[in-house]
């Protein structure tokens, strides 16, 4: 098929659309503008609709209740922007909402700055809002994973009847790479024997997030925590890169995700046993991914855009079987690829003893 | 095989253009690229910067930290990437508001009064694809074919200004050779 050339924040309003996405409710911030701009022009004629809300936390609740009606809805924001739709976040969450969010990264904590950052992992992944839920994240880190993943996005949501984030950053966002703009894959059948369009001729459904007795209380909290077990145990995702002899362990997402590639190839010139794990869902954490290489790997780094949030949950896996090792920059800043391997070296002074690959 | 290339100057001189013609070059030859804009708090009179990668394979660490050639429209774009320029690679010089000093011994600096030419082929605003044309001899996936082509493309809507934009690609290439 055609490649075009599009912008990452384009990409993700296109996907939408292919989707099946009908509505799009939204406040503009740099760097995610793109993606109301873009649906603004191009959603209307396709029979959907774009709205402008009063501000972040009107635009969530819109969101709310266009899920509520089972129509495909999806919301972009970054960071500040999605702080204040966290409580409508839990919300969705609480009353088992399909929908699609996005988050273009920015740097914070506060205002911040623009540039690419990965500083709300614990906003995405642990939560963001009140209450014990967990969102589907998916993290792309190139122009056809925004558009695959945001498409899938859409369906993930209807499966499991649970929001979705797209978690990605300015620097994926404003910048142009091909894309192919396949065809929307055949999307799950699912029953939404749910959604509240008007009781007329059948029984009273009812949306609502609030328990009036504990032991109701207790029954949903369980119900859902089988949920995100289900999700734990099928959904994980990621990427193995020169994974099968690898001695030292690059795990990675998104923008530093693929520049960690480079970072791998350089390795492997110099007869450096390199490999890297590429995490898709942030959440559910692909420790399927890294598990079964604790055997034969020496040491760990995480490469992060943040103080060191994924490095918890990579932590995790690892089960104090082998050490690991944060490399990261901050504040808009990103790491070169030659600038990752001077400090894998440093903290861990592998071997150059593997065959060197060109 | 890859180009990376680094573009700078005031807001307003067409930087993101001149980048942007380059990227649809390589999607007429098919190839892997990447076209990455400073982005931010950013306005007309600013400066602008962008960088493009041109690959024959794919595209892994999109980070341009040092780039084959550079083009540098005006003084605070030449005392900023000058030293972004690979050993070996191609400094290119607006040389009509960029003087250069402590010229770098091993690069090739080109110095083209990109302005000026555009002034004298009557359209000032054309600078940066004087400057394009300058770096075209320079570059390994990307040469006057394919620059042809985009801009047939690029001004389908506005023919008038094909000529005119050419011509200035060919005044650079001509400099540059």
């Amino acid at each position: 098929m055609e490649r075009v050339l599009m912008k990452g924040n384009e990409i993700i309003g296109e996907a939408a659309i292919q989707a099946g996405c009908k509505l799009f409710f939204g406040y503009p911030i740099t760097p995610s503008t793109e993606v109301i701009e873009y649906l603004s022009a191009n959603l209307p004629p396709k029979g959907g609709t774009v709205l402008q809300a009063e501000d972040e936390i009107g635009a969530i609740n819109m969101c709310y209740g266009a899920a509520c009606t089972g129509n495909r809805v999806l919301t972009a924001s970054s960071s500040p922007g999605i702080s204040l739709k966290q409580e409508g976040i839990s919300f969705a969450a609480a009353v088992e909402l399909p929908m699609v969010l996005v988050n273009v990264n920015r740097c914070g904590p506060g205002l911040g700055g623009l540039g690419p950052a990965q500083s709300d992992y614990f906003q995405s992944t642990k939560g963001g809002g009140h209450g014990d839920y967990r969102l589907i994240v998916l993290a792309p880190s190139k122009a056809q994973e925004l558009y695959d993943y945001t498409m899938e996005a859409f369906d993930l949501a209807d499966q499991y009847r649970n929001p979705v984030m797209v978690h990605t950053d300015g620097f994926l966002g404003q910048t142009m790479e091909p894309v192919v703009l396949k065809e929307r894959p055949q999307a799950p059948d699912v029953n939404k024997d749910w959604i509240v369009t008007g009781a007329k001729n059948r029984e009273k459904r009812i949306l609502a997030s609030y328990s009036l007795t504990n032991e109701v209380g207790e029954a949903n909290n369980i119900a859902w925590e089988n949920k995100y077990k289900e999700i734990q145990d099928k959904e994980q995702r990621w990427e193995s890169f020169h994974t099968e002899d690898a001695e030292y362990l690059l795990v990675s997402y998104g923008t530093t995700g693929r520049i960690c590639k480079s970072t791998v190839l350089n390795a492997r010139k110099k007869g450096i046993k390199l490999g890297l794990i590429r995490p898709i869902t942030l959440w559910p954490f692909p420790e399927k991914g890294i598990k079964p290489l604790l055997n034969q790997i020496k040491g760990i780094l995480t490469v992060e855009l943040n103080t060191g949030q994924m490095i918890e949950d990579v932590k995790l896996a690892a089960e104090c079987k082998v050490p690991v090792k944060l490399y990261r920059r901050q504040g808009g800043m990103l790491p070169t690829e030659d600038e990752i391997l001077e400090n894998l070296e440093k903290i861990f002074q592998p071997e150059e003893s593997g065959e060197v690959r060109n | 095989m890859m180009d990376k290339v680094i573009m700078a100057g005031f807001g307003g001189q067409g930087i993101m253009f001149l980048g942007k013609v380059l990227a649809y070059a390589g999607m007429t030859t098919d190839l892997e690229l990447c076209w990455i804009p400073s982005y931010g708090p950013e306005m007309r009179g600013g400066t602008a910067n962008c960088s493009v990668i041109l690959s024959d394979e794919e595209i892994h660490s999109p980070v341009v930290d040092l780039a084959d050639a550079v083009v540098v429209m005006n003084q605070p774009a030449y005392e900023r990437f000058k030293s972004r320029v690979k050993p070996g690679g191609v400094l290119i010089v607006n040389s009509s508001l960029a003087t250069t000093d402590n010229k770098r011994e091993d690069i090739t600096i080109i110095e083209i009064p990109a302005s000026e030419i555009a002034n004298n082929l009557g359209n000032a605003s054309i600078a940066n694809m004087v400057c394009l044309g300058a770096l075209l001899p320079n570059m390994r996936l990307a040469d006057w074919e394919s620059v042809e082509k985009t801009m047939e493309k690029l001004t389908i809507k506005r023919p008038e200004f094909l000529q005119g934009n050419l011509d200035a690609i060919k005044k650079g290439i001509e400099f540059a050779n």
